[in-house]
This record gives structure tokens, sequence and C-alpha cells, in this order.
């Protein structure tokens, strides 16, 4: 993210203090993260600590420091989907990705997470994978699910070299 | 002067003291621990905790952030107080069981057992003192909390070493369960929690080593003075 893209941020909310939870939504949302050097950037032209600022970013789950994957895979672990069995589903895509919930993938693909209530009970044991939703999940399933964002990749990348 | 009675004694507080200000002045012992007179009120502790009866109603408060009113009756060691501030020191005792002043209060607040899972590992109360002098008094903001809940912290940006923290020690000093430290080693001052090591400069006349370059240098900014105005240390000065 270039100086000039926060540069437009900030300008959309203005120069005070008050700006910076939108501002710090805004560069969520492009970079899926928020990079040390945006913050430090922010935090000299608003003229906030950054003790602030880190304090702010680590409050909030909407924003993270760590880079996050292309594909967020989110568990529902409510009340309904764990009697259903979400614990199990949560246990085969940590197998199949190989991380913990909060973790992504090293090829920055695959970013999980838990969630406690989806609120499509009905449909429990919900995931969700980039705001859409796949019902009634089992284990046996989750290779299935992922492999379509799997071979999406795939695709992009060979979109890209046609 | 505004009048007002703690634990039937008319005593009389000035506009825009709080309860506590009051009391310690007037010699009431209410134990606190995230209160300084440098420093906002934060309330943070809890253990302040006190009965306030305002036009015949009372209610639970903490002192510290009570401002005193005309014609309130504070109750500072009514049955209902005590039984919740020994609540409170059980949970500070559960989060920092190693310190001695934290075990002595508890003692003397009659806890003798801790009901909840300890936490040895963990050392700080988070009563966020240490923050507040740094941001009010200093104005260096080298550290702050960050995280939320259970997971709450007390640490310098990123969890690395604290950018902007000048290692002047008053976290040190203002800290009630002595968990930030500080070593001087040579011509080097750590403050080892914050993990911020910085260079001393030396007096001209002693030769002694009497503040870090990076502390002075931020007075001199603030304060406009002369390049030279540090080489000499506060006790040749004279």
């Amino acid at each position: 993210m270039t100086q000039s893209e926060i540069e437009a941020i900030i300008e959309r909310y203005g120069r005070k203090e008050s700006s910076i939870l939108s501002i710090l939504q805004d560069i969520q949302t492009r970079e899926k993260y928020l990079p040390r050097e945006a913050l430090e950037y922010v935090g000299e032209k608003l003229q906030i600590p950054l003790n602030k600022i880190y304090r702010i970013a680590t409050f909030y789950r909407a924003l993270s420091l760590m880079p996050r994957g292309r594909h967020e895979v989110c568990v529902c672990m409510g009340t309904a989907c764990h009697v259903r069995g979400a614990q199990r589903v949560l246990d085969q895509l940590k197998l199949e990705l190989g991380i913990a919930p909060g973790e992504t993938t090293k090829d920055l693909n695959f970013t999980l997470e838990t969630v406690n209530c989806l609120g499509v009970c009905a449909a429990g044991p919900v995931v969700a994978i980039d705001g859409q939703y796949f019902g009634k999940m089992n284990p046996t399933k989750v290779e299935g699910t992922l492999k379509q964002f799997r071979s999406d990749k795939k695709k992009e990348a060979a979109d890209g070299k046609a | 002067m505004i009048p007002i009675t703690i634990d039937g004694q008319p005593v009389e507080g000035k506009e825009g003291e709080n309860i506590l200000q009051v009391a310690l002045d007037a010699g009431f012992d209410i134990p606190h621990l995230c209160y300084n007179e440098n420093v906002k009120p934060y309330g943070a502790c809890r253990l302040c905790l006190v009965e306030v009866v305002r036009r015949g109603r009372s209610r639970m408060t903490t002192a510290c952030t009570y401002p005193v009113m005309e014609g309130i009756e504070v109750l500072t060691q009514s049955e209902k107080v005590l039984r919740a501030r020994r609540m409170i020191m059980e949970l500070i005792l559960a989060m920092c069981p190693g310190d001695k002043l934290i075990q002595d209060m508890a003692k003397q607040m009659g806890v003798e057992q801790v009901r909840f899972k300890k936490d040895d590992n963990k050392d700080c109360i988070l009563c966020g003192l240490c923050a507040r002098v740094c941001d009010e008094v200093v104005g260096a903001h080298a550290i702050s909390f960050a995280f939320r809940g259970d997971r709450r912290e007390m640490v310098p940006p990123f969890l690395g070493e604290a950018m902007n923290c000048i290692a002047c020690g008053a976290c040190v000093v203002v800290c009630p369960v002595d968990v930030i430290r500080m070593k001087e080693e040579g011509d080097e001052r750590t403050i080892i929690r914050w993990k911020r090591t910085l260079k001393m400069k030396q007096c001209k006349v002693c030769g002694n080593y009497f503040a870090p370059w990076f502390q002075l240098e931020k007075f001199k900014e603030r304060a406009k003075l002369p390049k030279d105005f540090f080489d000499v240390c506060f006790t040749c000065r004279g």
C-alpha cells in the first residue's frame, strides 16, 4: 500500500483523531491486514502516538496485524452447530490446512477462524468461506469444499498466464 | 467547600476532588492500587470501593472516580463494602500471587485462600498506572494496554522494544507491584520489561553517566534548551 493510497483514505475521513477507526477499517479492507508501516504513517499524520493505535488495532477482532489469506474460512462454533459436531468439522479443517484457528496458511491462501454464531443454526454445522455459506457440514465434506477454493487460485493463475 | 460525611464523621472536600482524595487527606484508610494523585483517576483496581448514600439511595462505587457532592454519605467499612473488597482482593491475588504487597494487603483484609486459577507466569495487575504516567506526566507514549479481555496486557507497541521510551524510570517508580525493573550497567540503562536499552551521557565535570542521550535530546527539543544545556549533570550544575 503506497503512502498516497493511505493519504487518500485519511483525506476521506478528515485529519482528526476520531477518524482513526474508520481509517484502520479501510486499510484492513484493502490490505486484509494492517501493515506496521501504514500504522506508523497514519499515526504521524493524525498526531496519534503509536501506543494508542496499537491498542485499538489489537482490541478489535475485525482488525488484524498479521497478513491474512485470500480466503477466510469461518467455522461456526455456536450451540446448535456445536451439538451437531462443529468441533469435528473444525478438527478436520485444522488437519487439512495444517493451521490452528486465527492462523493463516504459509501460501497465504486460507485463514481459519472460529465464530460464535453465523445465524443459520438450522443449517448447522455451518462453515462460511468468503461469506459463502456451506451448511450441513461434516468432516468428509471438508476436503471437497476446500478444493474449489484451492482450484480457484490455480484457475486465476492460469487465467493470468493466458 | 463541600461538606460530606465519611463513616459518620463530617469532612470537607473541595470542588473537583474525588472521594478517595478527601478520605485519604482526612486520615481514612481506603485500600487502593491504581490511584496516583499525579494522573487522572482510572478506577482500574476497584479496591477503593465504597458505599455512597445520596438522597437516601445507596450505591457501590470506586471512591477514586466519584466526585465529592454536597450531602453525600460515604461508608468505607460497611459489611457490604468489605465483602466486595475481599472478593476483588482475591481476584487480584490470583493475578499476581508472587507480590509481597499484594499478599500483605490480602492478609490484612482476611483473604486466606484463592479460589481462582492462579497464573504464575503473570505478575502485572493491569492497573494501567505505568502507561498513564507515561502518557500524562512524561508524555512519551511508550506503552499501552493491548489485546482484550483475559488476554489484556501492558506492552510496548508491536511487542518489541518501546521505541518512544526515554528510560526515565517513572513507570518503575509508580508500579504498585514492582514488576517493571530498571538496570544500569556501564554506559547503558535498560528498562527490562519494555526491552529498551539506551546509551547514557557522561557529565563533563564529574564523569558520571547521568541520563540517557535520547532522553536529554527529547527534553532539549521540547523545552527549547540550548545545545550544551545537558553537558553537565544535575548535581554538578549546583
